[in-house]
Parts: structure tokens; C-alpha cells; sequence
């Protein structure tokens, strides 16, 4: 561990990196995926395919992935969130269609019944209800872009996978001990953060919160 | 609005801004209504033609299939008809705004569909804060509402997954009677009860009833409920409407086999449970100076129904019954004698003795 501490302020600022490189992938899935599973909803035969397309990149081993944007986007963070964002889509808009489908019917045909609009409905009952679902697609994604990030560091996006990949190549094992429990620290804290407005959320749904 | 009715004033809310009323009158009628899904082959609901006058509670009833929820959900058009018209009042529904026609009908179904993530406060409070009603006066409607459902007002603040099925169903019903519609919608709201609560929903229903005079279309494939509940019964068969009229007229005159083994026509209890008795008394001329055994003294009043007479007569082991108001004063005798008459000989039409 005595490189952590010789090291503190470098690993705190790949560390900042990555989460930098986090909240940006998180921002840019969300602002998809949110309107892209209310379309996969709305227009039903859109489900397959679209879900069909999310899986296959999910599958796309993320080196290759990386290595396959270069030619299009050169080194640095920009190919990397492309691809992280493109990961993230299939977690993401899986469970929050799922979310939305599993609102209860009769709960739906009663709010219509009592003439709530479409955007009425959407924001005080579809969206709550299915609020839970997406927060755990959002947690289960974000975890999965922390990991994969780590490999972003390949190709000059920084983040706490620069240790990993420099500790392999100069055989510093402590470099490599570091990076590894800094990105295990950053997903936990971050699981056990979104852990908790999961719970809050699931409890608001079932009329628990207090 | 209208204010023809009486109405225990507390319960309505007279003086909202008419300006977004789009639904002034609790008649309904339908003209040639005709819904046909595309998956089935024949019409879901097939030229069916009625009219429900205002403060009616009517009950739509059939085995299920016959099309009338279908038909139910053309009033706040949650379905649109293929063909014919609908009309509440003067108004052609397809004319309307939807959304406010819906928030102007109350709307109660099996299910309940209360919304578990809000308050039962929030949940009664839907459409009247979509109609844009200040707090103070939501929070009087809430407490009157619970109220008028037999609820304490500490339910507001709780979920509904705190109640149980039958307290929900209350509230479902309290939130359809939110903003004070005309019309209540109730598309088989007791089913999922059991029992005994179904009952008591039901004598509630009927108390409600009297105290609002809401036109309530009334969704269900209870034959018993039907007949406890309703002033007409809309019989209906594979979308079509086979016979519409009062319990007893359909009791007494079945429009064809069918109806006479839904409702059961043959079953002699049902029907003695239609009659009260001061339409025996009517129908059979009761002379007044008749002279009765005072030994056996078994009373009855005169707004009991027949088939309580029977069994109070097998009960006591009485000839008669001396029929007596609750004001003490005679009003003659019944025996067994009469109902076997009224029953297999018929005195003089007693539906119409009735109506």
C-alpha cells in the first residue's frame, strides 16, 4: 500500500477521473434511455428489435469496442463514453420497461377512467411506479460502467484503469493493488449510495414511506 | 346543474364554476350503440338502445361476454362506439372534451385501482385538484366523503395497502363521488368482497343512493346483487339488449327463456322477495271489518317484502299476519292462503298494483 500513500494526490485525481467519466455516461444513458423505453412502450413492436439491438452491443467484448471507435473518433474520453453510454442502454432501458409495464392495469384504467391526461398520468403514476425499476437498471449500470471504464484507460481516457494497465506493463504490483481497490471502494460506495433511494422509492410505491 | 332533486346540501357542491361543466344532466341515452372488436368476430356490444332517466340506478346485467362493460366504458368513452350515439342530457358525448366528461362521471371498478404510492387524501383528491379545487375545500369533500362511505377521517393519511379489500372498495367509491358527478360509473365494484362485506356495500350503496341521486349505471353478472340493487335491470346477451325494465317486470314477465333461467322466473322465493306486502293488501281488496283470530298475534309492517312473510308465517306458526304500520294502526290481515294466490293464480296484475 505504500504506493497509495506516496501516490495519494495522483490516484485521488485519476480517481476524480473516473467518476468524472461516470456521471457524464450516466447523464448521457439516462437522457436516452428514459425516452427511448417510453417509445419501446408506447409502440409495441418496437420492443424486439430495439431490445435485440441493446443486447448485441451489450455482447461486444469492450476492447474491441474501444479499438473499433478509434478510426472514428480518435483517442481520449469522447470514444470511450460512446461506448460506455452504448453499454449502459440495454440495463437501462430493459428495466425501466419493465418498470413501466408492470404498472398495474386497473391502476392505469382508473386514472383514465378519471380523466387524468396522458402527461398526467406519465408524471403522477406511471413514472413513480415504475421509479424503482429504473433506479435499480440506473445502479446496475452505473456499477457496469465503473468496471468497463477501467478499460477505457487503453485508449487515453484516464481513470483509475491507468494504474491497472501501467502497474501490468512495469509488473508493480502494488500500482496494480491500488488501482483495483480504488475502483472496488468506488463501486461500492456507489451501490450502497444508489441501494438506498432504490429502497426509498420502493417504499414510496408501496405506500410505506414515512 | 340541476337542483330539481332534493339533496341533503352538505353532500353536493352547488354553486362550482359552471363554466367548465360540460355534463349538466344524470340522463343517459343511447342510440344504436354498436362496438365491435377486431379480434371477434361478432359485435361486442350490437345496437343496443336505451334510456336512463336521471337519478336511476340502473344495473347491467349479463352473463359475462354479453358486452356490458363494454358498454359501460362507451359512457365515459374509455371505448369509442363503432356506430350509434351516446347522450347525457342534451349533450352528444363525442362532442365533449373527453377528459372533462370523464372527470364529470365517477368512475369505480372491480379492481378498485386506487393508487398505492398516495395517501387515501391524495387518491380522493385526484380529480378535484384536477378541476382545480382550493385545499380547504378538497379537505372538507375528503372528510364528508370518508364519512359518507363509513370511514373514520383518520384514514387520510394512510395507503391503501394499510386498508383492507373492503375498506378499499370504500374508498374507491368515495373517490368516484369526488367532485360530485352526476353519474357514477360502477363497473362490478363488489365482486372481489367477500361476502358479508359485499352486503353491507351493497345496503350502503343503496342508502347513498337515496341521499344523492346520482344516475348510477351499475356493472354485474350477480343476479342477486341486480336485484337488490337496481330500480331497472338492462339484461343483455352477446351484445344485444334482450330486455330492459323493473326487477319485477322482469320477474314476473320474462322476455324469453333466457331470461326467465338468468333471473329465475320459476324460483318462488325471488319473487315473493319483489312484493311487499302492502301490494298484497291492494291487490287482494282487503275488506276492513274482516274478522281475524286476535289469539295469534304475529305482526307485520306493511313495506316488508313478501318472502319475509312467508318465513315469518312458517315461523310462527300462525294463520295470519296482522299487518301493522309503526304507528300501531292496522292495515289487515295476510295468510298463507293469499300468497299461494298471488303466486299461482294472480290477483289483479300485481306488477302493475306495484309500479
Amino acid at each position: 500500500m505504500s504506493y497509495f500513500f506516496s501516490n495519494f494526490s495522483y490516484v485521488m485525481q485519476l480517481f476524480g477521473q473516473h467518476l468524472r467519466m461516470t456521471l457524464i455516461v450516466l447523464f448521457i444513458s439516462l437522457l436516452i434511455s428514459i425516452p427511448l423505453g417510453i417509445l419501446v412502450v408506447r409502440v409495441r413492436w418496437l420492443h424486439g428489435p430495439v431490445l435485440s439491438i441493446l443486447g448485441v452491443i451489450y455482447t461486444i467484448p469492450s476492447l474491441s469496442l474501444f479499438v473499433l471507435l478509434l478510426p472514428l473518433f480518435g483517442l481520449g474520453l469522447k470514444p470511450a463514453i460512446i461506448a460506455l453510454v452504448a453499454y449502459a442502454q440495454l440495463l437501462l432501458v430493459r428495466n425501466w420497461v419493465i418498470g413501466l409495464t408492470s404498472v398495474d392495469k386497473a391502476v392505469l384504467d382508473a386514472a383514465r377512467g378519471m380523466g387524468m391526461s396522458s402527461w398526467q398520468r406519465f408524471i403522477q403514476i406511471e413514472f413513480p411506479l415504475a421509479l424503482p425499476m429504473l433506479l435499480a437498471g440506473t445502479r446496475l449500470a452505473t456499477l457496469s460502467t465503473i468496471g468497463i471504464g477501467t478499460i477505457a484507460a487503453f485508449i487515453n481516457a484516464g481513470g483509475l484503469g491507468v494504474l491497472l494497465f501501467q502497474g501490468v506493463i512495469t509488473s508493480n504490483y502494488d500500482k496494480i493493488v491500488t488501482g483495483s481497490i480504488a475502483v472496488s471502494a468506488l463501486a461500492i460506495a456507489t451501490n450502497y449510495l444508489l441501494r438506498f433511494f432504490e429502497r426509498r422509492a420502493d417504499l414510496v410505491i408501496r405506500g410505506d414511506a414515512k | 346543474m340541476q337542483t330539481s332533486k332534493v339533496k341533503p346540501g352538505e353532500l353536493t357542491t352547488e354553486g362550482e364554476p359552471t363554466h367548465n361543466n360540460v355534463i349538466r344532466s344524470g340522463e343517459i341515452v343511447c342510440q344504436e350503440v354498436t362496438k365491435h372488436f377486431p379480434e371477434n368476430s361478432r359485435p361486442a356490444v350490437d345496437h343496443v338502445s336505451f334510456k336512463v332517466a336521471a337519478g336511476d340506478l340502473v344495473v347491467l346485467l349479463g352473463p359475462s361476454g354479453c358486452g356490458k362493460t363494454t358498454l359501460l366504458k362507451m359512457i365515459n368513452r374509455l371505448y369509442e362506439p363503432d356506430q350509434g350515439q351516446i347522450w347525457i342530457g342534451k349533450e352528444d358525448i363525442q362532442t365533449l372534451p373527453v377528459n372533462q366528461l370523464r372527470r364529470q362521471i365517477g368512475y369505480a371498478i372491480q379492481q378498485v385501482g386506487l393508487f398505492p404510492h398516495m395517501t387515501i387524501w391524495r387518491n380522493i383528491a385526484i380529480v378535484p385538484r384536477l378541476l382545480g379545487w382550493d385545499e380547504e375545500k378538497i379537505n372538507m369533500r375528503c372528510n364528508l366523503l370518508l364519512e359518507l362511505v363509513g370511514l373514520s377521517p383518520t384514514y387520510l393519511g394512510r395507503y391503501p395497502r394499510q386498508l383492507s379489500g373492503g375498506e378499499q372498495q370504500r374508498v374507491g367509491l368515495a373517490r368516484a363521488l369526488a367532485a360530485d358527478p352526476q353519474i357514477l360509473l360502477m363497473d362490478e365494484p363488489f365482486a372481489a368482497v367477500d361476502a358479508i362485506n359485499r352486503e353491507r356495500l351493497q345496503s350502503e350503496l343503496l342508502i347513498i343512493h337515496r341521499k344523492l341521486h346520482k344516475t348510477i349505471l351499475f356493472v354485474t353478472h350477480d343476479v342477486e346483487e341486480a336485484f337488490r340493487l337496481a330500480d331497472k335491470i338492462i339484461i343483455l346477451k352477446d351484445g344485444q339488449l334482450i330486455q330492459y325494465g323493473t326487477p319485477v317486470e322482469i320477474v314476473v314477465k320474462p322476455e324469453n327463456e333466457f331470461v326467465a333461467e338468468l333471473v329465475g322466473s320459476n324460483n318462488l322465493l325471488r319473487k315473493l322477495s319483489l312484493f311487499d306486502v302492502q301490494s298484497l293488501l291492494e291487490a287482494k281488496q282487503y275488506e276492513r271489518h274482516n274478522s281475524f283470530s286476535k289469539a295469534s298475534f304475529t305482526s307485520i309492517q306493511p313495506q316488508e317484502n313478501l318472502r319475509t312473510a312467508l318465513s315469518m308465517l312458517l315461523e310462527s306458526g300462525a294463520e295470519q299476519l296482522h299487518v301493522v304500520d309503526n304507528k300501531g294502526k292496522s292495515h289487515g290481515v295476510i295468510t298463507f292462503q293469499d300468497l299461494h294466490r298471488l303466486l299461482f293464480e294472480q290477483f289483479t296484475s300485481p306488477a302493475a298494483e306495484l309500479e
